[in-house]
C-alpha cells in the first residue's frame, strides 16, 4: 500500500468515526485540530484502524501516537512488516 | 463469529448512511434511521446511524410516529461502557425501541445506588443493568484457601450484590439485569484449575452460579455474557488484554453492534416486544429437497445422511421452542394434503402436526399467507419470526412485511438453529407453566374453529363450550403469569401501562385497589391465565371512584365473551365495597385499536378526563346503581379477598 493510499484509508476511517465528510487529515493533525477526538474517540479510532487495514497494534504503539503522521507511519511500517 | 448475522447485508450501508443524513425532516430521518439499523452492520456504521437517530429525536422527531417504545436504560458498571451506548441504542431501533441509555460514572455503583446519586434519580430508570467484571472487586483469597472459605466469600459476594439490587427496585421500581462475569484472566492450573477452589477460574464460575441462582431468588434478570463467552470464544472482543490495559473495556468496540443487541434484545423483552411465533417453510428448511417431487421416501430427513441429520436437529430446535410457549406455524408453496401427510406419516419427523397451531400450504403468495396466519393466530405481524431457505422469498417478505422478523440463514442447514437462537426474537423476562402449556393451548383452539364451524350460530356455539371462568386476587401464585401478560399483551390492552412483579405485588396487597386474574376453562381444556384487571383509587378521582388501570386479555379468548362476564365480576365487587363508579380509560399505542370501543360496548359512557391524564387518552364512566351486567355464557367462580393493611 502507498503512503497516499494509507492517507486515503485513513482519512475515510476518520470520517466514519466522526461521521464527518469534510474532515481533511495532515501529518501534522492533531487530537486538538478535530472535534471531538477524545481519549474515548481515539480508541474507536484504533480499533477502526485495525479491521480496516487488517492487522493489531501492540498495547506499547498506542502509547506513542501523537499525531496523524505518526499514526500513518505506524500503520506503512506494520504492513509492509508482513 | 460474524455478528448480527442473521440481519441482512447492505448493499452499500455507508453511502446509505450518508444520503440518510441529507433528510431534513427529522421524522423521516428517523424513520431511515431505523431501517438502516436493521441491516448488518459493524461498530461505525452503528455510530453513525446512532447519530442519525439522536439528531432526529433532538429535531423533534416522535419515536411513535416511528413505531419505536420509548424505554430508559441505565448501565452500572464496573468497567467502561461508554463506547458500548451506541450500539445498544441503535439495536433498540431494530427492535422497535427508542432506548434511552444513562451511563452512571465508571466504577461507581455501589455510590450510584447505596449513595446519592441525583443525575440517575433524575434519568429514573426502567431497567438497570448492572455490568460487572471479574476483575472487579476480587475475593482475594490465597490459592490454598479451603472449599468452606471459597463459599463463605461467594456468599458474601452475592449477598452485597442482593443488596445493590433490592435498592435499585425499591428506588426506581426498575427491572434489575445482572451481567455475569466473563473470566478475563488465563487459568494459573491449566485443566486443573478446576479442581482447586480458589483458583481464579473456579472462583468465577462459581460467583456466576451462585448470581444466577439469587438473581432467580429475586426476580432479576440475566446479560449471561459467560454463556456469551463459552459459545463464541473471546477473540470476538471480550476481555481483550490490549483494551482493557489501554481503555478498561470488558467489551471491545467490536462487538459492541452484538453486545448492543443482546442489551436491547432484554429491555425489548421487558417492554413486550419479543416476537411470539415462529413460521416455518417446509421443503429444504424442515427437510431436504421437495416432498411434492421426491415423496415422503425421497425426502432427506433423520437418521442415515448427515444431511438427513442436520433437517432432524433443525426441526428439534424448533419443537423445543415449540415447548418454551413459541407459537409455531407452517407457510409453505405446497399441496396442503401432501404437506400435512409429511407430518402425519414420515416416522422421522421430530416435528407433528398437533404442534402447528395454524398450517398453511398452498400456492398464494407468501405475504398473503403471513397476514393470514398472524390474523387467525389474532397476533401483530410484528409477532413473527418467518424461516424460509430461499432467499429470493426472504426478500420479498422484508419488502412487502418490514414487521416481520426474516433472519438470513447459512448455506448449511446445520447452522439453522443456532442462526435463530443467535438472532434472539424470542427473548424472555419470565417462563412459566402456561408457556410449557401455550402449543397444547393453541392446538386446542383449532379444536374450537371446528367446532364453530359445526355450529349452527354463535350462541348455540358459545352455550356449547361449557365455559367456566374464574376471577381471582392476584396471589404469589400466579403472581409471575399476571405479571408476564402486563409486559407482552400489546393488542387487546386498554393502557399498555407495563409493571414489575413488584409493583403489581404492591397494587395486590393494597386494600384500596382490586388486582384480579382471569382463567377460562371449557370443554376442549384449560386455557390458563387470560386476563388481568387493575383497579385503583385515583387522586384525580372522587373518592368512592375507581380507575381501571389496567384491562388487558390474550387474544386467545377473544369473542369468548370473557370481558362481559369480567365485567360482571367488576360490578358486583365494587358494590359489595360501595363504589360509587368505574372509571374506563383507552390510552391508544399504536397496536391496540381493536378495544378502542371496549368501554362503549360493555354500556360505559363517554367521560370528562381527570386532571393530569395523557392528553390522547379517552375516559368512560360506568354508574354502578344503574349498571347491568351483559349476557354471556360463561359460569363465573370468584375468589377476591380485600387485602387487608398490614
Amino acid at each position: 500500500m502507498t503512503e497516499a493510499e494509507v492517507y486515503s484509508n485513513l482519512t475515510s476511517v476518520f470520517r466514519e468515526v466522526f461521521d464527518d465528510d469534510t474532515l481533511q487529515l495532515t501529518p501534522e493533525t492533531t487530537a486538538d485540530d478535530v472535534d471531538g477526538w477524545d481519549s474515548a474517540a481515539h480508541v474507536s479510532l484504533v480499533v477502526a484502524a485495525e479491521m480496516r487495514f487488517g492487522l493489531r497494534f501492540r498495547t506499547a504503539e498506542l502509547e506513542s501516537l501523537h499525531n496523524v503522521g505518526e499514526f500513518a507511519q505506524l500503520i506503512q511500517s506494520k504492513l509492509e512488516a508482513r | 463469529m460474524e455478528q448480527l448475522a442473521w440481519l441482512p447485508a447492505h448493499p452499500d450501508l455507508a453511502v446509505a448512511i450518508t444520503a440518510a443524513r441529507r433528510e431534513a425532516d427529522p421524522s423521516a430521518a428517523l424513520v431511515k434511521a431505523v431501517r438502516l439499523a436493521g441491516y448488518r452492520r459493524d461498530f461505525t456504521a452503528t455510530g453513525r446511524i446512532d447519530k442519525l437517530a439522536a439528531r432526529a429525536l433532538s429535531e423533534g422527531a416522535e419515536p411513535a410516529a416511528a413505531g419505536l417504545m420509548p424505554y430508559r436504560l441505565a448501565i452500572l458498571a464496573s468497567h467502561t461502557v461508554d463506547h458500548l451506548a451506541p450500539g445498544i441504542r441503535v439495536a433498540g431501533l431494530a427492535r422497535r425501541l427508542a432506548l434511552s441509555v444513562h451511563v452512571a460514572p465508571y466504577g461507581q455503583y455501589r455510590q450510584a445506588l447505596l449513595g446519592h446519586d441525583p443525575e440517575l434519580e433524575a434519568f429514573q430508570p426502567q431497567m438497570v443493568l448492572l455490568a460487572l467484571d471479574a476483575r472487579d472487586a476480587p475475593l482475594n483469597l490465597p490459592l490454598e484457601a479451603s472449599e468452606e472459605a471459597v463459599a463463605e466469600a461467594v456468599r458474601g459476594r452475592v449477598e452485597e450484590l442482593r443488596t445493590l439490587w433490592r435498592r435499585a427496585r425499591q428506588r426506581f421500581a426498575a427491572q434489575v439485569v445482572q451481567q455475569t462475569l466473563v473470566a478475563a484472566d488465563p487459568p494459573v492450573f491449566g485443566s486443573f484449575e478446576g479442581l482447586v477452589a480458589a483458583s481464579p477460574t473456579a472462583i468465577v464460575e462459581r460467583l456466576n452460579v451462585a448470581i444466577r441462582a439469587a438473581a432467580r431468588e429475586e426476580g432479576v434478570l440475566l446479560l449471561d455474557l459467560a454463556w456469551v463467552a463459552a459459545r463464541h470464544g473471546q477473540g470476538i472482543g471480550l476481555a481483550d488484554p490490549v483494551r482493557w490495559h489501554q481503555a478498561k473495556q470488558l467489551v471491545s468496540h467490536v462487538l459492541a453492534p452484538f453486545y448492543g443487541d443482546l442489551v436491547a434484545r432484554i429491555a425489548g423483552a421487558a417492554a413486550g416486544l419479543s416476537r411470539k411465533c415462529l413460521v416455518l417453510d417446509l421443503d429444504n428448511t424442515l427437510w431436504g429437497g421437495v416432498i411434492g417431487d421426491d415423496g415422503i421416501e425421497g425426502i432427506k430427513l433423520g437418521q442415515g445422511s448427515a444431511t438427513g441429520e442436520a433437517f432432524l436437529s433443525f426441526q428439534r430446535y424448533a419443537a423445543l421452542l415449540g415447548k418454551r410457549g413459541v407459537i409455531l406455524a407452517v407457510c409453505s408453496k405446497n399441496d396442503l394434503a401432501v404437506a400435512e401427510a409429511a407430518f402425519t406419516n414420515h416416522p422421522e419427523m421430530a416435528l407433528r402436526r398437533a404442534d402447528i397451531a395454524c398450517f398453511v400450504a398452498n400456492w398464494t403468495d407468501k405475504a398473503s399467507n403471513l397476514r393470514h396466519i398472524a390474523k387467525t393466530l389474532n397476533i401483530g405481524l410484528d409477532s413473527l419470526v418467518f424461516v424460509d431457505d430461499n432467499p429470493a422469498e426472504r426478500d420479498i417478505i422484508r419488502r412487502e412485511l418490514p414487521e416481520v422478523g426474516v433472519p438470513e440463514l447459512p448455506e448449511d442447514v446445520a447452522g439453522y438453529a443456532e442462526r435463530v437462537a443467535d438472532a434472539g426474537y424470542f427473548e424472555t423476562v419470565s417462563f412459566t407453566a402456561d408457556d410449557a402449556a401455550r402449543g397444547r393451548a393453541y392446538a386446542l383452539n383449532e379444536e374450537r374453529r371446528a367446532a364453530l364451524e359445526q355450529a349452527s350460530d354463535m350462541d348455540g356455539y358459545l352455550r356449547g363450550l361449557g365455559m367456566v371462568m374464574t376471577a381471582r386476587s392476584i396471589g404469589a401464585g400466579d403472581l409471575p403469569r399476571a405479571t408476564q401478560l402486563i409486559n407482552k399483551t400489546n393488542q387487546f390492552n386498554l393502557t399498555t401501562r407495563r409493571y414489575t412483579e413488584a409493583a403489581v405485588e404492591e397494587l395486590a396487597t393494597n386494600p384500596e385497589a382490586l388486582a384480579l386474574s382471569v382463567r377460562l376453562s371449557d370443554k376442549f381444556g384449560d386455557n390458563g391465565l387470560i386476563s388481568v384487571i387493575l383497579a385503583r383509587p385515583d387522586p384525580a378521582l372522587p373518592r368512592g371512584e375507581l380507575l381501571i388501570d389496567t384491562w388487558l386479555m390474550s387474544c386467545r379468548v377473544l369473542g369468548r365473551q370473557v370481558e362481559q362476564a369480567t365485567l360482571g365480576v367488576l360490578i358486583e365487587e365494587a358494590r359489595r365495597r360501595g363504589i360509587e363508579a368505574l372509571v374506563g380509560e383507552y390510552r391508544p399505542s399504536g397496536r391496540n385499536s381493536m378495544v378502542a370501543e371496549h368501554y362503549a360496548r360493555l354500556g360505559f359512557t363517554p367521560c370528562a378526563s381527570p386532571e393530569g391524564a395523557q392528553p390522547d387518552a379517552l375516559f368512560w364512566r360506568l354508574e354502578i346503581g344503574t349498571a347491568t351486567v351483559p349476557a354471556h355464557f360463561i359460569q363465573v367462580e370468584t375468589s377476591i379477598e380485600q387485602a387487608v393493611m398490614s
